[in-house]
């Protein structure tokens, strides 16, 4: 047994021993029997106040009429509520007009910043300095154009999408896999882009090069390359790359073609997941505004 | 004879484990198809060498330690184990560039993090709770173990489930159910070995030469049977093909997140809070030397406590498609929960008081003492998390987590660690531990580093729950969620420090203990079956 005696205003023990182990016949300590006590008698009351007991097919809906949709609901109504002026406002008046008015413009860039961090950030970056593959917002360098009724037209309908009929759509012809060049000319128009902005990796195949792309590619890239914004087809004069603009991803880009898609962002299209007017308006008041806008 | 059963059995285990290899439709399943041949055939050839040899008589009186042994050994190494894994995905989540290339889709942190958490509740926390109530039972009983070498197959058995299991995960065999993650055949594997625990565990005490069944017993037999019926009923699962480990579960929708929730909060209460405080009901008073503090409360406290925590689950849903009803009763009995569970850290506590100078004097009944103080701490916490307000802010962030060590490597941790400082000289006959000031580094190691991780998931929790639903003048979001991983920084990196140190202290036990078993003077063994009365 225990080596150190057991004193002798101890209380008793029960009796039992088990290996040497003793128990106290103390009570239970007052303040702990009340505690649970007292959370006992909080717990049925807060089940009267609140849902709590399920029955056969339905559960007690509580004294309170309180539920977490509908706390949700309601905070999200308090909200809209205390918007809809501004929302109404911002949905209805002339695009090219919102710039001008300074206090509905501030509105719809921090309403539009909010979007954007939710619903664009994921592929646009938080920052809006994108990714390969997901252009950079910041620059003013854009693919289907940069005024408000262009970045306006882009959120709304998106880009090669199944959600809108008039999602921007067009297809760069996959050269390579189509077998519409050979490999010696779709390796000799990718030296001439690459000259077109910096240094080719062959000079020799740059003047072969140029004739490949007047007879393939200037009728959506343009004579110089200088792209061209009705098609989506993005300058190549430029050092700005969407997809990367060494030879390596250049020929990638030549041989199987790029198509990055954007959804569909208006409620006409994707009712469950897509945004109101007056959002789509604010976050292309705020992409407008971080730089590159026209 | 029997062993001709046995060699029967294991033959045609290792041959169907062969077969089922040669069909499997993905690698997790062959590689765990010939870890089971593997293992049959080692057993098998085991027996074949006993088998026809002159049968030694074991000695009834004396106690079945070898297994015990067996899973101190385990508990230790397991230990580090799910430590170092912890470890490097916390330095993962600080550093994603650890991440590798060249180990993605196997050592990525999405791989590792449900490895960690195997290993630490149940390869760590398992072997503890087995080898400790395999020690406690026979001594609390006065008998030996019940069923001869059963305990030993439950020992093997259980091995093999984490084997299975942890090679599973990297290798992509999960249910993706937290902490239930085993695929089928390694669930059908524990029902057995677990069957098997609880009929070791329960013939023991049926022959038990002790008037009473001692409280540590009750909480130990609870969290066997509780395991039991949770682990059943949250793996109700049909296979795809038995040559594959996918499954599809039975639930679905909100019932399957239920079922879950029952489950994983049960895995807290009974695995981490009954079958810990078993551990508790022993080794405190045995290392202070004191009888517990109230019989009284240990009884009222063990059936409030198991009563009340079966119902808790919901509040792990609070605010997702879980009836409101469901979420209510979910957090009013966490609540109510809070006083039983204290009711375990009044009576270690009180247990030490006319003992509290051996703080002073003894390391391993501060590891104790500090242990049952982080249980209180985290049964307060958890009810206070498991209300709807608060839980609006913690849920998903960092909190949890905070929450979920501080009672892990607290309570769970350190009560473990003090019973295998108890348990080593004892059962190899060493008069005392190679070095008591080692016991103090890897406590104050211990204890540091637990501050040092809970504390930063509280910042850290707390911080990104604000930032998430930080709003302007306008009521707009502020911050994308990125902005908050990225103010994390910080608190990630003390994290790991927290983790590394608490991995360097365990490192340092293992030493201690492996100098005690080398160099410790040996003294005559006290294993005999003796009543205390």
């Amino acid at each position: 047994m225990a080596k150190r005696p057991i004193k002798k205003e101890d209380v008793p023990t029960t009796g039992h021993s088990w290996d040497g182990i003793q128990e106290f016949d103390n009570p239970m300590p007052r303040w702990w029997l009340w505690t649970f006590y007292a959370c006992i008698v909080w717990a049925i009351g807060y089940t009267i106040a609140y849902p709590a007991w399920p029955g056969i097919s339905s559960a007690t809906a509580g004294y309170l009429g309180f539920s977490t949709r509908g706390q949700v609901a309601e905070a999200i109504a308090e909200v809209e509520t205390k918007l809809a002026p501004m929302n109404d406002k911002l949905a209805s008046v002339e695009l090219a007009s919102i710039a001008s008015d300074e206090e509905l413009k501030s509105y719809a860039i921090s309403s539009g910043a909010a979007v954007f961090k939710t619903w664009c950030a994921q592929c646009h970056g938080s920052g809006a300095a994108g990714a390969k593959g997901y252009p950079n917002l910041l620059d003013d360098d854009w693919l289907w154009g940069g005024d408000m009724e262009a970045i306006h037209y882009t959120i709304t309908h998106g880009i090669r999408n199944t959600d809108s009929d008039e999602a921007r759509a067009t297809e760069m012809p996959a050269f390579g896999r189509d077998e519409l060049l050979e490999k010696p000319q779709l390796e000799a128009v990718v030296n001439y882009v690459m000259s077109l902005s910096g240094t080719p990796q062959d000079a020799g195949k740059v003047e072969e090069g140029a004739v490949v792309f007047a007879d393939n590619c200037a009728s959506c890239h343009g004579d110089q390359g200088e792209g061209m914004r009705d098609l989506g087809a993005p300058k190549l004069s430029d050092a700005i790359w969407l997809f990367g603009g060494d030879y390596a991803a250049l020929m990638e880009t030549v041989t199987n073609s790029r198509a990055g898609v954007m959804p569909a962002w208006s409620r006409d299209f994707r009712p469950a997941q897509g945004l109101s007017e007056a959002q789509i308006r604010a976050v292309a008041t705020y992409v407008h505004a971080l730089g590159g806008g026209e | 004879m029997f062993n001709y059963i046995k060699l029967i059995v294991l033959g045609l285990v290792a041959v169907m484990a062969m077969i089922a290899a040669n069909y499997g439709r993905d690698l997790a399943y062959q590689v765990n198809a010939i870890t089971v041949a593997l293992a049959a055939i080692i057993t098998f050839i085991f027996v074949l060498r006993r088998t026809g040899e002159p049968e030694i008589p074991t000695d009834q009186t004396r106690y079945l330690d070898g297994v015990v042994r067996a899973g101190v050994i385990a508990t230790a190494a397991w230990g580090v184990v799910g430590f170092l894994v912890g470890v490097i995905i916390a330095f993962q989540l600080a550093f994603p560039v650890l991440n590798f290339e060249w180990a993605e889709g196997y050592l990525n942190f999405g791989k590792l993090r449900p490895l960690h958490t195997s290993a630490v509740i149940f390869a760590f926390g398992g072997n503890a709770l087995i080898a400790t109530s395999l020690y406690v039972v026979q001594r609390t009983s006065a008998a030996r173990l019940w069923g001869g070498n059963l305990a030993w197959f439950v020992f093997w058995g259980y091995q093999l489930v984490i084997v299975l299991a942890a090679t599973g995960y990297l290798l992509g065999a999960t249910q993706s159910k937290e902490y239930a993650e085993p695929e089928w055949y390694v669930d059908i594997w524990l029902t057995i070995v677990w069957v098997a625990y609880l009929a070791v565990f329960m013939g023991t005490l049926m022959k038990r030469r002790e008037p009473h069944i001692y409280v540590a017993n009750w909480f130990y037999l609870s969290f066997i049977l509780t395991v039991a019926l949770l682990h059943l009923f949250n793996n109700l699962s049909i296979p795809v093909s038995i040559y594959g480990s996918k499954s599809v579960q039975v639930f679905s929708g909100v019932q399957d997140a239920m079922t879950q929730w029952w489950y994983g909060h049960n895995a807290v209460g009974f695995f981490l809070t009954a079958g810990f405080l078993g551990m508790m009901y022993y080794f405190v008073p045995k290392q202070a030397e004191r009888p517990v503090f109230s019989y009284k409360l240990s009884i009222i406290h063990f059936w409030a406590l198991i009563f009340i925590y079966i119902w808790a689950g919901p509040h792990h849903l609070h605010y997702t498609a879980l009836p409101d009803w469901a979420s209510t009763l979910g957090m009013v009995f966490s609540i109510v929960l809070w006083m039983p569970s204290w009711g375990g850290m009044i009576n270690g506590l009180m247990t030490l008081s006319g003992a509290w100078d051996k703080l002073r004097t003894d390391p391993i009944i501060r590891m104790m003492v500090i242990s049952v103080g982080f249980y209180g701490m985290s049964t307060f916490e958890g009810p206070m998390m498991s209300i709807r307000a608060v839980n609006s802010l913690s849920h998903y962030t960092d909190w949890t987590i905070g929450h979920v060590h501080s009672g892990a490597l607290g309570w769970n941790g350190m009560i473990t660690f003090g019973a295998l400082y108890f348990l080593v000289p004892k059962l190899w006959n060493r008069e005392r531990l190679y070095s008591l000031s080692l016991v103090s580094w890897h406590f104050w190691l211990a204890t540091i580093g637990i501050i040092l991780y809970a504390a930063s998931m509280w910042v850290t929790g707390i911080m990104e729950g604000l930032m998430w639903r930080e709003v302007d003048a306008n009521g707009f979001l502020v911050n994308s969620f990125a902005d908050t991983v990225a103010a994390k920084f910080p608190m990630y990196v003390v994290r790991g420090t927290g983790g590394l140190m608490f991995l360097t202290g365990a490192l340092i036990m293992c030493y201690n203990l492996w100098m005690t078993v080398r160099a410790a003077p040996r003294v005559e063994s006290a294993n005999n079956a003796v009543p205390a009365e």
